[in-house]
Order: C-alpha cells, then structure tokens, then sequence
C-alpha cells in the first residue's frame, strides 16, 4: 500500500469508528423524538418501531393538558431567569473585587471561598431549609431564588480567574481621567469580562432550568412546580403513558439544546476555563 | 500596580497643611475606611451570603447531628446516638454499599471512555464539529428527563434496548427491575452524559504541543507508545480534575435514582443511594438530627477521599515545564 491510499483508509476507519460511537449518543435521542410522536397502541409493540404510524402531533398538546404544562414553565422560567440574573449582578462583583482591590481579609476569605466549594450540598441543606421555614418561605420559590444574589463560590472562583488576568493599566487610566471604583468596574472591567460573565449565566441557568432537589425541598404546592417537578410526578401517576411522557421530556429539553446552538463557543470555553485553570 | 496608582494620587492633590503633615498617625487612621471601602462594599453580598447560606447552616448542622431535632419537636441533645445509630443501621449500610458500587465502577470507567472518546474526538477528520455536539448533547438533557428517556429505555417489555438485543437473539434482562441489573443500569445511563468531561479532556489533548509528537515520529515510535508515553502522561493533570469531581458526584447521586424509583429505591434497596436515604430521614420521616449525622458522615468520606486523590496524584501527575 503507498501512503495515500494508507492514508484514505486510515480516515475512513475514523469515520467509521466516530459514526458507530455516535449511534450510542444519538438514538436515544431519536427514540425520544420517535416515541413521542407514536400512538399508544404503537408505543406497545415489540419488536419496537422507528416511525410513527400516523404522527401524532397531538401528543404534545394531550400533554399540555394533562399536567398544568404553561403554569410549570412559567414558574420554572421565572425561578431560572431571576436566579440567573441575580448570579450575574453579584459574582463579578465580588470576583472583581478578589481580583483587582485591595483591603484587608482579602486573601483569607478568598480561599475560605475555595473551601466552601468543597462542601456537599447536603450537609447545608437540612439548616438552610429550617431557616427559609423560619421565614415563611417554604411553599414559594424564594429559596430557589434569594441564595443566587448574594453569590455562587464556583462562580466567583472562574470569574476571579478571568478578572486577574485582565491588565491594570486600564483601571489606571480611568483613574486618572477621573473615573470612580464602580465606573471603573461597569464601564471598563465588566464589559471587558463579558464572556466569562455569559458563561457564568449559562451555567446558572442550565443549573436552575434542570433543578430537581431544590424544587422537591421548597415547592410544596403543585401549581408552584418546576417542570422537572412536573415531569417526575407525571411519572409516577401515569407511568404507562410513555408517548406523553417522552413529548414532556422533549419539550423540556429542547430551550436547553436550542440555547446551546446559539451560545456554543461561551459553552465550550466555559466548561474548559472550569476543568483547566 | 495598583498600589503605584494610589502612590501617584497624593502627588497630584495640592500638599495637605503643615499641621496634618506633622499629625501623620490620625490622618492614616481616618483613610482606613475610605481607603478600602470600595473592596468590602464590592465583596459585601457575598460577605454576607458566606454566612447566611454557609457558615451558620454548616455549624448549626453539626449542631443538629448531636440532637434529635425534627421539625415537629425541639428535639434534646444526645451526643453521639445518632452516629451510635446509624452503625447498627442496615438501610444505612446498604445505601452506603449502593453509592460505593456505583462510584467504584462508574468513576473509572468514565475516565477509561472519556478519554477514549476525547482522542476519537482529536481526529483530524472532516465534519469533527458535528461528532463533537453528537457527543455533547445528552449532557444538556435534564436529568428527570434522562431517568425518564431511560426508563422507557430500559423497560424489559418494549423498551428499545432489548428490542435490539433480541434481534440478535439474546433475551434481554429487565434491567431496571432486576436487583442484579438496576445499578449497571444506572452506570449506563450516567456514562452516556460523559459529554462535559470529553470537552475538558479535548482541551486537555489540545494544551499538548505537537513538537512532542514529531520528535517521537522522527525515533520511530507508534501509535501505542506516542499514547502511552506522550498523551496519557500530559492529560494526568485534567484525568486528576475529572477525578476529583467524578468522585464527589458519584457520592452525592440523587436525581436519577430518586426519578426512576420515585424515590423508593427499588428493587429491594438496590438503588437507595446514599442522599437518598438522607433525605428520606430529614424530610419524610422527620429525623433531622439522624440527616444532619448522615450529612457530615458523607462530608468526611468525600474530603478523606479528595485528600488521598491529592496525596497520590504526586505520583502519577505530570506538569507540563516542570
């Protein structure tokens, strides 16, 4: 064999090999997309079927009306807008102000910072629900919301990252023109730090967005449910309705995978920021 | 450079009167505030969310796992009973089991297949973009929704996975059903959500300069011990990253168990996993106290583990330049 052909068959076997692999990560996928679309007596037959005979478009609005689907979007995309806004208002603030100013405690409480992050969930989680319940918050989604606005340790950690290594001649020269700390920060710094910003904000609200603990904790009322909320109780009292049930699933999953296109380099840098620096 | 800017700013003012120069103590004094209040008030929500959501719940937990607190009573302290307690509990010990199982199959083999997939994914091969978002994609499906997808998977009668498996003849088991079968099913459904680590693998093999590579080419060396000796030493430090964090989520696995046995870990406990089996003790049955116990149990296990992950990777890490 010369090199060429040596060469042609070495990518083709690649990409037989990439084309197998993605089988794995992709029907399931389609089987989702396949199912919801079946009729019941279809979804039953064995050996399983790809296409659906006939489309079943009514599937997804059977399933809008089987569970109070518009209230559970509602309230998911109201717990994970304010959430999110509230991690982007107060993580580069207080990642800033661990990176470029100086005053006392600083670095002490910048590591206690990376120690928090190291703490289980679990072990907070028992005193934190006594305490929204001291308030009367339990049964509202403020506990969902509240914690996001005064700052999220792994979020405060990336961004610190990325505000150290933006240069101080900038802050200088806004300095000397006459700028004070916060126009310093909201019109120089913070603009400068915009991707690791949107990363953050993605990352808070595919956090939120998928969320099933901390619903299951605080949301005690079912119109008050997430739709992760929504979709595991639909489960449990109609586990045999897999056509409605994979059309649930569908539309859930869908804002997260339409957004992911749409924001694919912040994704991707994002998650190699996190595991790299 | 930050100071050198506040060095310049006193320059630049008109001098302050002879008398403050001869005061210089109070004049000091009074700037302290002004000198850093821009760093505190910049820091002040999360000063405060430090102790609000972390500090005073972590101590008060510590608190409560020596007493028998519960919601419905103020409950007394009892020292040590409910650690005493949890020893001679089976449930306990078997949730313990379960999160062990799955974390000692599923922490290496996530590491094996992520990063067999990341050097897949490292071809230079056309249309790599599209094969990497294939590979991506499960990670952005919400996990309720994957325990349900997999559900439905899995289910022995109709499901596509045995479907597949019967048109070549093998009579699939019921996987979510069988005592035997439900933790591997879990495993499987959790590696198929690898995506998020391939990505920090794939940049891991990216970080890897190519002169390495041709000096190996030019002594002749193959695939094998370019891989052996080149890549798999370069990526030690982002397989120690996904290590660590492998681990801690394998012990805090909650969602997907919860989901696909509606939070009764069936059949016959086989997937009563350990915050599980916490929760149900805090929020069902009340026993708070005997949760907070559970809580710092699972805290110890994952800082002892992280700690000898980091005592060893001294061995078996390498950094680039050093």
């Amino acid at each position: 064999m010369d090199s060429t052909t040596k060469k042609k068959v070495s990518r083709y076997s690649a990409h037989i090999v990439l084309i197998v692999a993605s089988f794995f990560f992709l029907i399931p996928f389609l089987w989702m997309v396949s199912t919801s679309l079946k009729p019941l007596t279809q979804v039953f037959t064995f050996p399983p079927e790809w296409i659906p005979r006939p489309f079943m478009w009514s599937n997804y609005t059977d399933a809008m009306e089987y569970i109070p689907f518009f209230t559970y979007l509602r309230n998911t995309i109201v717990i994970t807008v304010l959430s999110t806004l509230g991690a982007v208002i107060s993580c580069p603030l207080v990642a800033y102000s661990f990176a470029k100013l100086r005053w006392p405690g600083r670095n002490i409480l910048f590591i206690i910072t990376i120690g928090v992050m190291m703490i289980p969930g679990q072990v907070t989680m028992i005193p934190l629900f006594l305490l929204f319940e001291k308030f009367g918050m339990v049964g509202t989604p403020y506990p969902l919301i509240i914690p996001a606005f005064f700052g999220v340790p792994f979020y405060i950690f990336l961004l610190r990252q990325f505000f150290m290594g933006l240069p101080d001649s900038l802050r200088e020269a806004a300095r000397i023109d006459g700028a004070g700390e916060f126009r310093i920060y909201w019109q120089i710094m913070l603009p400068l730090a915009k991707p690791a910003v949107l990363a953050v904000g993605l990352f808070q609200f595919m956090a939120s967005w998928t969320d099933f603990i901390g619903p299951l904790l605080y949301l005690t009322d079912s119109l008050q449910y997430t739709l992760s909320l929504g979709l595991q109780q639909f489960q449990s009292q109609r586990g045999s309705e897999w056509g409605l049930m994979m059309a649930v699933s569908t539309m859930m999953t869908l804002p997260i995978i339409v957004l992911f296109f749409l924001l694919q380099k912040t994704f991707i840098r994002g998650i190699t920021f996190s595991g790299i620096k | 450079m930050s100071e050198n800017a506040q060095k310049i700013e006193p320059a630049n003012n008109s001098e302050p009167p002879y008398e403050r120069q001869l005061k210089l103590v109070p004049a000091k004094k009074k700037s302290f505030w002004s000198k850093n209040k821009h760093g505190i008030l910049f820091a002040s929500p999360w000063i405060l969310g430090l102790l609000i959501f972390y500090a005073i719940p972590l101590f008060s937990s510590i608190y409560f796992s020596f007493t028998t607190y519960s919601i419905l009573q103020p409950g007394e302290f009892v020292g040590l009973q409910n650690y005493k307690d949890l020893f001679t509990d089976s449930l306990f010990w078997k949730s313990v089991y379960n999160t062990v199982y799955f974390a000692v199959f599923f922490v290496p083999l996530s590491i094996i297949f992520g990063v067999a997939l990341a050097m897949m994914l490292n071809m230079n091969v056309k249309g790599m973009g599209i094969y990497r978002t294939i590979f991506f994609l499960p990670t952005l499906v919400p996990h309720v929704a994957l325990a349900v997808l997999w559900m439905w998977l899995l289910n022995p009668g109709f499901g596509l996975v045995n479907g597949l498996l019967s048109t070549i003849g093998i009579d699939g088991p019921a996987w979510l059903g069988s005592v035997t079968w439900s933790k591997p099913s879990l495993i499987m459904m959790s590696l198929w959500g690898i995506g998020q680590a391939v990505i920090i693998y794939l940049a891991g093999l990216g970080d890897i300069p190519e002169d390495y590579y041709d000096a190996a080419k030019v002594d002749g060396a193959n695939w094998y011990q370019k891989m052996r000796h080149i890549t798999l030493p370069l990526l030690t430090p982002v397989i120690f990253f996904n290590l660590v964090m492998g681990i801690i989520a394998a012990f805090q696995q909650f969602t997907l168990p919860y989901t696909l046995t509606q939070g009764q870990g069936t059949p016959a406990n086989s997937l009563s996993f350990y915050v599980m089996y916490l929760y149900d003790n805090g929020f069902k049955f009340f026993k708070m106290g005997y949760a907070s116990a559970m809580a710092w149990i699972l805290f110890v296990i994952i800082m002892a583990l992280t700690a000898l992950v980091f005592i060893t990777s001294k061995r078996w890490v390498h950094y680039q330049g050093k």
